[in-house]
């Protein structure tokens, strides 16, 4: 359970450090007045639905720890753990998915700028960079297939395809929220409303390319 | 407006424009397919509380086999499997997880902090609707050929998924499986809306430090659920694996009838660590919100401030972060390391210190309280004493060489209902009896209330007190039929006996509750807006029951802490959150 433990490590660390700036020494029974201490008249500025998609994050990055640590146990655990043979597809999936996230990243910048046409152009590109990401995950998936190894055939080979596919479907998740970006985009969404749209998609964007970096090397160390 | 303009300074509400809010148009859009978090809040509750009557049902049908074993000829020990199984689950998930978070959370978060809503309300809908349909796959394995599972509500493979469980090679426990997915997948949009409510829509004032702790235990439990229940998740699609597709990532080899099965090498050890890296917090998932809602209820109906506010919150943060780290105390006869086993046996006896605190500063609240012994307060001192007796025994059960031999006794089963079974759903029926006067504006009925109290109280204690016996016998747990054991004297078939009738009047007890639920509704007092003369914002609304928004064109400011009971040279024994001054009412505080 390290990778759990190790992920949770990090995220109680976050909570403290935020927790610590709330004023858990004061003593609210001597405090009358309508702000109490500095910290919170309120709640902080940024927009819900940005603190909603960290903390989601948060819940994703626990289940993806949680089936690293699944992985790492089974392979230690027992003796039939037989090595895939990993084709080299994935590596330039891992471009493409790359390639995903940096159009994603000038989205953002486009929309910052209030660039409409950048934004509409580097939606278009990430989505589409996207697709084929999936596209090439689901042909890497053949391979594997063709080299004999199938879902039951061996522990290594149900990780690669049960990793890949919850991957895959968290970023096809992504792409239903990308979509709907861009059709707003297109029906002339208020720049604000855009700025905080495209921002989203592109932290989960980041999110889940590092989440399959992180995945990936954990596959190639099977 | 700075903070030094002293209390007595009105400070001007923060406006929400009324285009932020979302309007229900039809009658659909309103009762069923509501955005609104009270409605939800509701919605959630009804629900949990109709799948727990199956449990309930399903209590009496295992207590009259155990009672009366061999009278009952529709029960088959197939049939006793699925019904301890289907029971645990029901009462565990879909009775107390659903009914504190979704019920109560829903409910109360905005209320208390002065919000409008949730901060998604199209989100949060949609987590009740996935909550329904989780509970109707449940129950539709109930229909389904060869019956619901049987493999225990802990789901432990490899037996979950052979031909030899009930369910297990039939639908029973796909149908369970997924329906635990659905669960975690609704609760996690409802979590997320608990979570950035608390955090983003507090009104001005509200500080953290401010909050009830009500809302500190839901929203702490809540940030545990989010991220305790992937695990389950985790556990549940890799079962389904092995079942479904064949795959051994818990299955390991063997022989079923004579035939060897496909699975190779899988380990069900695996499956328990990540079963109670989820399944230790869930205790703590339902017992926090249980104390921060006995805090409440003490200070409003002992009209004093809760001894030790900071304290209380910092226990619950510790306990919070600490139940991630003792799952393994579940697993001390699984053969695992002596090392291993003793470390978490100790820091299961470390999360005893923060839990031991909460108990004393109950105590000191009511210490020279002016203690009104309504129905909420009666709940309220139950849930104390059982937690406590509970708490007393997983003191035992946490010790390696105390649990050994005591393990899948009848005494766990004692110990667990205890501390989770009864004490939380004490809490719930002291809240419902709480806030029930808000949700509707009518008062329940206190007589039957107190008959409801004094049957379900004194029975199960009778009930669970002789099973701690029973178990220190050596009567194992989940047994159809001890039948003739050389250890067990006979005596304790009276004893089965006698806990079965009892069983059964505390479940009538519970019908006349819900007929107080729905009797109320129409005939009941009239509440008020505030009845219990309480501090917190939900009862100072416009309003009651509370209107669409919750509060009218602008939001309550908050100028002290939750629990002003007694205040020296007050007015009244109370000062609501929202009054700026001691001796002045607030222009909210009314109706
Ligand atoms: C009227 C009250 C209740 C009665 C009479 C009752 C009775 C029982 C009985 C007879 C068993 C099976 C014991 C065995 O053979 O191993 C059982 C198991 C269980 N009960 Fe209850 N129960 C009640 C309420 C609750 C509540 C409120 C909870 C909520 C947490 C709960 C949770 C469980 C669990 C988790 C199990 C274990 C299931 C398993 O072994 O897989 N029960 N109960
Ligand atoms: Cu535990």
């Amino acid at each position: 359970m390290t990778a759990i433990l190790l992920f949770l490590a990090v995220v109680a660390v976050i909570a403290g450090w935020w927790l610590s700036g709330q004023g858990l020494l004061t003593k609210p029974w001597l405090e009358v007045g309508p702000a109490g201490e500095a910290s919170a008249a309120g709640s902080s500025p940024m927009p819900p639905a940005k603190l909603g998609l960290w903390v989601f994050l948060a819940v994703v990055g626990a289940l993806l720890a949680l089936f690293a640590s699944a992985y790492l146990m089974r392979m230690h655990m027992a003796h039939d753990w037989r090595s895939l043979p990993m084709p080299g597809l994935l590596w330039l999936n891992t471009g493409v998915l790359a390639l995903s996230s940096f159009a994603l990243h000038r989205a953002r910048l486009a929309a910052r700028d209030g660039w409409r046409e950048g934004v509409r152009v580097n939606l278009f590109a990430g989505g589409l960079s996207a697709l084929v990401f999936l596209a090439g995950q689901l042909l890497a998936w053949r391979q594997v297939m063709a080299e004999g190894f199938l879902v039951a055939t061996n522990p290594a080979s149900s990780f690669f395809y049960l990793i890949t596919a919850v991957h895959g479907l968290h970023l096809a998740g992504g792409l239903v929220a990308l979509g709907r970006t861009a059709i707003r985009t297109w029906r002339g969404l208020g720049p604000e409303q855009l700025r905080l749209s495209v921002d989203l998609c592109a932290t989960y964007w980041h999110f889940l390319l590092v989440a399959w970096l992180v995945l990936f090397g954990l596959l190639l160390h099977g | 407006m700075s903070v030094t303009s002293g209390p007595a300074e009105a400070i001007p509400a923060a406006e929400v424009e009324d285009v932020e809010l979302y309007h229900p148009r039809s009658w659909l859009t309103k009762y069923v397919f509501c955005q609104d978090a009270k409605v939800i809040g509701v919605q959630y509750a009804l629900t949990a509380i109709a799948i727990g009557l199956v449990a309930l049902v399903l209590s009496w049908l295992m207590r009259l086999q155990l009672g009366f074993p061999g009278t009952f000829s529709f029960i088959s020990p197939e049939a006793y499997l699925q019904f301890i199984t289907m029971h645990g689950m029901i009462m565990v998930i879909y009775l107390l997880t659903a009914l504190f978070l979704g019920g109560f959370g829903n409910y109360l978060i905005p209320l208390m902090l002065g919000a409008r809503d949730m901060v998604f309300p199209y989100v949060n809908m949609l987590s009740y609707w996935v909550y329904l349909l989780a509970v109707l796959v449940l129950v539709a394995s109930f229909f389904v050929p060869g019956g619901p599972t049987g493999a225990g509500w802990t789901l432990y493979p490899p037996q979950a998924i052979l031909s030899g469980t009930p369910g297990g090679q039939d639908w029973g426990i796909i149908l369970m499986l997924a329906s635990l997915i659905l669960f975690i997948i609704g609760f996690t949009m409802g979590g997320l809306n608990y979570v950035v409510t608390v955090l983003q829509a507090r009104t001005r004032g509200m500080t953290l430090m401010r909050m009830p702790l009500t809302v500190w235990g839901i929203f702490t439990a809540t940030v545990m659920a989010l991220l305790a229940f992937p695990a389950l998740f985790v556990s549940a699609v890799m079962l389904l694996l092995d079942r479904l597709l064949g795959t051994s990532f818990f299955m390991p080899a063997l022989a079923e009838m004579g035939q060897q099965l496909q699975y190779d090498g899988g380990s069900p050890i695996l499956f328990q660590h990540l079963f109670w890296f989820f399944g230790h917090p869930e205790v703590y998932i339902v017992a926090l919100p249980a104390f921060g809602i006995v805090s409440d209820l003490i200070s409003t109906h002992a009209r004093r401030n809760i001894f030790g506010y900071r304290m209380m919150v910092w226990a619950i943060v510790a306990i919070g972060a600490l139940s991630f780290v003792v799952w393994a105390h579940h697993m001390y006869v699984s053969g695992m390391h002596p090392w291993f086993g003793f470390f978490f046996a100790t820091t299961t006896l470390i999360i005893a210190i923060p839990t031991a605190i909460k108990v004393y500063n109950w105590l000191l609240t009511l210490w020279r309280g002016d203690i009104h012994l309504t129905v909420p307060m009666l709940f309220a001192l139950a849930f104390i004493v059982t937690f406590v007796n509970g708490g007393l025994t997983g003191l035992f059960l946490g010790n390696v060489v105390v649990d050994v031999p005591l393990s899948d006794t009848m005494f766990v089963v004692a110990h667990f209902h205890m501390v989770m079974g009864v004490a939380p759903i004490f809490v719930i029926f002291g809240g419902i009896y709480h806030w029930y006067p808000k949700i509707t504006g009518r008062m329940l009925n206190e007589a039957m209330g107190r008959i409801h109290f004094w049957v379900s109280f004194l029975g199960a204690y009778m009930i669970f007190f002789p099973m701690h016996y029973l178990g220190l016998l050596g009567v194992p747990r989940r047994y159809f039929e001890i039948g003739e054991m050389a250890f067990v004297p006979p005596s304790a078939a009276t004893l089965n006996a006698f806990i079965s009738i009892v069983a059964l009047i505390v479940g009538a007890a519970q019908i006349l509750f819900l007929f107080n639920l729905a009797w109320s509704l129409r005939h009941g007092r009239p509440a008020g807006g505030n009845p219990w003369r309480a501090t917190t914002l939900e009862w100072q609304t416009p309003q009651t029951p509370p209107g669409h928004g919750n509060w009218g064109r602008e939001l309550p400011v908050v100028y002290r802490w939750a629990y002003d009971y007694n205040v020296p040279g007050a007015d009244q024994d109370f000062i609501p959150q929202n009054q700026p001054s001691p001796g002045r009412a607030s222009p909210e505080a009314a109706a």
